[in-house]
């Protein structure tokens, strides 16, 4: 099936079983393997990415619900060579170890950010619920989001 | 290969539907892509419902809420007259799976899954929701407790759609109320869950009382006699405790990985207890 979507900003042709996974497009016919695959269950977040401004599931996605979608995946929110203000917190926070959840991480916190700007602790927990991470502890990542949030409420940024 | 198709409307979707007698259907795909993935076995058409325009309204029409099918949970929690008029659903869509799982899966996904732990479900069961079902011919309206006939089935009939779920505004409970036991708090399966909804006088005696339970039995469970045995007496800690045994033998739990039938039956009667925490206090979404 011929499919035609915007990645990063990109439009983006495939032609592909309309049943594939939008993981294994992205990992695999677009070399893009920023979006990782943990547990292909929608239980762990890594496959994280947004559609339309939406936090949805690689894992969970077939190629066909691509069609006309504006899609957005870790590499695609640095700006001009600047880090997003989350990727930057999460540098400054210490809130990376293996880094295998971080993609997943960051675009549910863009997802968060741009429902709620100033989340409380609790509600940046919640926000992350859905994405597991084996190394850091979580408190560093909620950390590096409330950081974020501040940080971007004093420059303005998106 | 699987061809994948998206109606952008009814019409176009009984059209697909005749052409496609194989064809499964997928809302979010948050339940079937699992599926799908564990058997390895894709059907050869799939359609998907995110384009039907008819399927996403939520509407309010004298007296009563109208919730199209592929509406997905994110969109109803941010959605002002269901957390007006629909507490107890809010709550239990605020415990479902995690935000992505909510940005994608959908109530229509949710009711035909039919399962057990089925979030969506205990509310509409309260509430008194019926479902509104289409065939290209017609349509049929089914109260929730007669369309969901057992773990994973339905009524629907084959070339039958889930077009959605109606609510009459339920305005007269004081007191609308939902909790789920997990294994742990994000992304938990319910072990149990009830949902209530409670009128009590200004004095605390309860007037009239509803109750679901997920996850103790093949599907929802209810019980009139727990509700019936409650009116008339003070909310509090001795009339909710004096109700469990009825509670106890309502329900009928099994053993599974994450929990034992014992543990989900004593839980069951607990969720009851913690209600004497809610006099009487205003509606909270
Ligand atoms: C990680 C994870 C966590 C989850 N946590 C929870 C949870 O906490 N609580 C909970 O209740 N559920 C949970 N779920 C299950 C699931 O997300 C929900 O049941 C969701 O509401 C399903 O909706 P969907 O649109 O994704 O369904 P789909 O997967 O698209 O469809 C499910 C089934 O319904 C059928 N169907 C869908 N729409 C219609 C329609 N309009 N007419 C006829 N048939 C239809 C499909 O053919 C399919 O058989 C979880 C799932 C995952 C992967
Ligand atoms: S890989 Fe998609 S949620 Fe784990
Ligand atoms: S940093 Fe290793 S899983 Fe999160």
């Amino acid at each position: 099936m011929k499919i035609g979507f915007t990645l990063n900003g990109k439009n983006t042709f495939i032609d592909v079983d309309a049943a594939r996974r939008v993981i294994d497009v992205l990992r695999e016919d677009l070399e893009m393997t920023g979006t990782k695959e943990g547990c292909g269950t929608g239980e762990c977040g890594a496959c994280t990415i947004l559609v339309n401004s939406e936090s949805r599931l690689a894992c969970l996605m077939v190629a066909a619900q691509l069609e006309g979608a504006e899609v957005t995946t870790i590499e695609g929110i640095e700006r001009d060579g600047r880090l997003h203000p989350l990727q930057k917190a999460f540098v400054e926070h210490g809130a990376i170890q293996c880094g295998f959840c971080t993609p997943g991480m960051v675009m549910a916190s863009i997802d968060l950010l741009s429902r709620n700007p100033e989340p409380t602790q609790a509600e940046i927990r919640e926000g992350i619920s859905g994405n597991l991470c084996r190394c850091t502890g979580y408190q560093k990542i909620v950390e590096a989001v409330a950081a974020a949030a501040a940080a971007k409420e004093k420059d303005g940024l998106p | 290969m699987t061809t994948v198709y998206r109606p952008g409307s009814l019409d176009e979707f009984w059209d697909m539907r005749e052409k496609y007698g194989e064809a499964l259907v997928f809302a979010g795909g948050t339940d079937l892509f699992v599926k799908l993935r564990a058997l390895n076995k894709y059907p050869p058409v799939l359609i998907g419902l995110a384009g039907v325009k008819e399927l996403q309204s939520i509407e309010e029409l004298s007296g009563a809420v109208f919730i199209g099918a592929h509406a997905t949970h994110t969109r109803l929690l941010s959605h002002p007259r269901i957390r007006e008029h629909f507490p107890v659903l809010a709550s239990a869509l605020r415990s479902l799976g995690s935000p992505p799982i909510r940005n994608m899966g959908t109530i229509g996904g949710n009711i035909c899954t039919a399962s057990p732990a089925g979030d969506v479900l205990p509310p509409l069961y309260v509430l008194g929701a019926q479902v509104e079902l289409r065939k290209k011919d017609g349509s049929r309206r089914v109260p929730i407790r007669e369309f969901i006939l057992g773990p994973g089935t339905t009524a629907l009939t084959d070339g039958e759609l889930l077009s959605g779920v109606w609510l009459k505004k339920e305005d007269s409970f004081t007191i609308h109320h939902f909790e789920k036991v997990g294994q742990r708090k994000a992304l938990a399966i319910a072990v149990a869950s009830l949902a209530a909804l409670v009128t009590t006088t200004e004095t605390g005696i309860v007037e009239k009382a509803r109750f679901a339970w997920g996850s103790v039995g093949p599907t929802v469970v209810t019980s009139q006699d727990a509700e019936d045995a409650l009116v008339g007496l003070p909310l509090g800690l001795k009339a909710l405790q004096s109700i469990v045994p009825i509670v106890e033998r309502s329900v009928s739990p099994i053993d599974d990985v994450r929990a034992s039938a014992a543990y989900r039956k004593a839980l069951a009667g607990n969720l009851v207890v913690r209600l004497a925490g809610r006099g009487r206090e205003p509606l909270r979404a």
